[in-house]
């Protein structure tokens, strides 16, 4: 988790190419600023990312994973959300084994202009990140 | 692994550099393993520092390039094209967005902005370092476009692909076509009847060679994918001869004894099973409606056009892409919903225009003559509770014009327009004036407060606390309730599902980019236009149309192909065949085949579609999307996480 008295926890996102990669780029458009600790990796479908790629960025000492799933404007199907939701739940049985906090592992739909939205989710994740950094 | 990587890291102007040192990004990645150049440049995508770079690649032989600048959504392709001019592959190229996610999301933060950048360009250096050169799948495609729905998109779009020299088949599902605005009378803006505008477009579709018109013909399978659509469909048949004695054909329908509801009049009128829609509606050949038809035979010993062995048929197409232009619904509205159903004289906007059509001098319904009419707007768009959270766009517009349509062509007509603001936009606002100048009554409410119908006796009332005249109670005695109701999709949209077609939060049809890439689907080859993507007006769905046509003809054109080769590779020693993976799938890309020893999956190169749906379901690993697989994705991580 965070170190005490760091003043950004680091956040890994997962983004879609096509639906809040454009959300992303729009927030920084705009100057709506966030933690600098805040990194990005793009992938085409929000549905389609696995259990060791987020296991990896903790391991890697990443403070928290946000995955900005497409939602319903997926451009794949209407199951994406549902998908991914899976892929939470299933990593974060695996998190609790391995004694890491499952809150530190959070999803939101980020829709192609949702740059509002996205700012304030890493803003109240990196909040809750560095709160939660001693337990 | 690439071993010599070039970064360029731009300055975009000042646009980077005035928050980003450019110049402490160049020396943090110059030691990366595997950069062998690193530069800076104040515009990494003009002419010069192309050029610049194309020689560079030729000169110190690069496997590897990165561009450090704006979003790949912007010179992604320039720079790809940089690579290929100068010989490399163009997957050999990875782009770092150090302007909207690092120098302008952290503007008010240089050293963090600087950090950012850091850390993004490194993550791009791991991920070029393991990539590999890819080449794009080349395929045969066939030149000939499928246009599903004969409605004015469908036919403008067909008429649009057969004048660049494409042969179309155009499948239409009804007996006629025309689709919805052959249903209209007068259109705003140009005053021209939905019949004279299909008529038109009808005889452009006939006169053509390369368009084949199919009518009451229906899409029953589709094998295949981008390029080679293997389509079948089944046309019903007519049971009358094409050429028919009009004399003959009206004594028939007189005969038939069957009454059934008109879908053309939206049922407020009946047809027999023997009927025809000219002159609104073409082929003018009329049908016998087989479904309800109780073959008694009385037609046929009047009309001798009438064949009743003619039998359905079977039709297979290969086409190289589908156009699809399957229109809309008009909402239902729920028993009682505003008095529907249940209160007499409670109609639907579409009803209502069938019967201003259908009357002439007095506008009488149900032996009733028409004067005081209350129109309710939003019934089923801009629901609050319901599904339909969208705004219908095009029926403020409509019910006005209808309503002045209505005041014109009969006498002493009142018309009261109970809404939540007017969203007459652009041209369509000049109607609005025109209709308050005309003294139409507006009165409006919020969402929350709806007006509510009653009847009482032989009376309907409708009330509604006025907004416009500080919630004030006010109270309307109509004749006649029109429920202004806006566009859901088909009801029958299994069409959509023969070509595994995404639908969007509105169950309408989903492009792939609202705005970048407003008429292409995920589903390589198949496009989207008029209103079976969201609400639209005739100009809307005609400009879909045309932008649809020209897209769909992109594909075909030369006969060939390119296919990006981002799409999921199997390891067949790990896999075991489970079927996860094919289940995962929402284009049936995955299917089962028999290796050496054992059953695994395989993947259909043209028909996935890179989603990567199919990669953390498999429990033993063995799926990877090309171009992102652990290997780069975690190398990313461990670049990111510095």
């Amino acid at each position: 988790m965070a170190d005490i008295g760091k003043k950004t926890a680091r956040i890994l996102v997962f983004s879609t190419e096509k639906i809040s990669d454009p959300a992303i780029d729009m927030a920084g458009l705009l100057k709506l600023h966030y933690p600098p600790t805040v990194y990005t990796i793009s992938i085409p479908c929000s549905s389609g990312v696995k259990t060791s790629w987020i296991l990896h960025a903790f391991e890697k000492g990443f403070d928290g994973v946000f995955i900005a799933a497409d939602g319903s404007d997926c451009p794949y199907g209407e199951s994406c959300t549902e998908k991914t939701g899976k892929i939470i739940s299933r990593t974060q049985e695996q998190m609790k084994r391995l004694d890491i906090e499952p809150a530190r592992l959070r999803m939101a739909a980020i829709c192609s202009v949702c740059s509002e939205s996205f700012v304030k989710q890493m803003k109240s994740f990196n909040e809750y990140l560095l709160k939660n950094s001693n337990n | 692994m690439n071993k010599k990587i070039g970064v360029y890291i731009c300055h975009c102007g000042g646009n980077i550099s005035d928050y980003v040192d450019v110049e402490k990004v160049k020396k943090s990645i110059e030691a990366e393993d595997g950069v062998f150049l690193a530069k800076t440049t104040l515009f990494a995508c003009g002419d010069a520092n192309q050029k610049e770079m194309v020689d560079d690649i030729k000169e110190n032989e690069l496997d590897g390039v990165v561009v450090a600048s704006c979003s790949p959504k912007l010179h992604l392709l320039t720079f790809r094209a940089v690579t290929e001019r100068a010989g490399l592959n163009k997957y050999n190229y990875v782009h770092a967005n150090i302007r909207e996610q690092a120098s302008w999301a952290h503007s008010d933060d240089k050293p963090g902005a600087t950090e950012t950048a850091i850390r993004l360009v490194k993550a791009a250096v791991a991920k070029v370092r393991l990539a590999e050169p890819l080449y794009p799948f080349i395929i045969n495609s066939k030149k000939a476009v499928a246009v599903i729905g004969g409605g004015i998109a469908g036919l403008r779009a067909a008429i649009e692909l057969a004048d660049m020299g494409c042969p179309v088949t155009l499948i239409e599902r009804e007996h006629f076509i025309g689709g919805r605005v052959a249903q209209w009378d007068v259109l705003f803006t140009t005053n021209e009847t939905g019949k004279e505008v299909v008529t038109k477009l009808y005889n452009e579709v006939i006169r053509h060679d390369n368009i084949r018109l199919l009518t009451g013909a229906e899409v029953i399978s589709n094998t295949g994918s981008i390029g080679d659509f293997k389509m079948k469909i089944k046309v019903t048949p007519r049971y009358i001869k094409a050429k028919c004695n009009e004399g003959h054909l009206l004594k028939a329908i007189e005969v038939c004894p069957v009454d059934v509801p008109d879908e053309f009049n939206f049922n407020i009128t009946n047809r027999k099973a023997i009927y025809h829609n000219f002159p609104s509606e073409y082929p003018q050949t009329p049908v016998i409606d087989i479904k309800n038809c109780t073959r008694c035979g009385e037609c046929e010993k009047i009309c001798p056009s009438v064949d009743f062995s003619q039998e359905e048929e079977t039709i297979e197409i290969n086409v190289g892409s589908v156009l699809m232009a399957t229109g809309f619904d008009s909402y239902t509205p729920a028993d009682g919903e505003f008095g529907y159903k249940q209160i007499e004289n409670v109609v639907t906007l579409p009803q209502f225009k069938r019967i201003i059509d259908l009357n002439d001098k007095k506008l009488i319904y149900k032996g009733k003559e028409i004067k005081n009419i209350a129109y309710i707007y939003c019934v089923g768009s801009r629901q609050i509770d319901g599904d339909n959270k969208y705004c219908s766009r095009y029926c403020c517009t409509s019910v006005i014009y209808a309503a002045m349509q209505a005041r014109h062509k009969f006498s002493d007509i009142n018309n009261y327009h109970f809404n939540r603001g007017i969203r007459t936009y652009g041209k369509q606002e000049v109607l609005y004036a025109e209709s308050l100048k005309g003294g139409d009554i507006y009165l409006q409410s919020y969402e929350d407060a709806p007006p509510v119908v009653e009847q009482n006796n032989d009376k309907i009332t409708i009330r509604i606390n006025d907004i416009l005249t500080a919630k004030k109670e006010m109270s309307v005695e109509a004749d006649l309730v029109v429920l202004v109701t806006g566009m859901v999709p088909r009801a029958d949209n299994s069409v959509a599902s023969l070509f595994k077609l995404p639908k969007g939060r509105d169950k309408f049809f989903n492009e792939i980019h609202m705005k970048l890439r407003p008429v292409e689907t995920v589903i390589d080859g198949i496009t989207i236009c008029g209103a079976c993507q969201g609400p639209k007006n005739i100009m809307e769905s005609v400009n879909s149309a045309l932008s649809a046509a020209i897209k769909s003809f992109s594909y075909v054109s030369k006969g060939e192909l390119e296919l990006e080769p981002i799409i999921a590779k199997i390891d067949k020693d790990l896999c075991t065949w489970c079927g996860a993976c094919a289940e995962a799938c929402p284009f049936d890309a995955i299917k089962m085949v028999k290796d050496e020893k054992k059953d695994i999956a395989a993947i259909n190169n043209s028909v996935c579609k890179g989603c990567g749906m199919c990669l953390p379901v498999c429990p033993s690993n063995a799926i990877n999307l090309i171009a992102y697989s652990d290997k780069e994705i975690e190398s990313m991580i461990d670049a990111l996480a510095g």
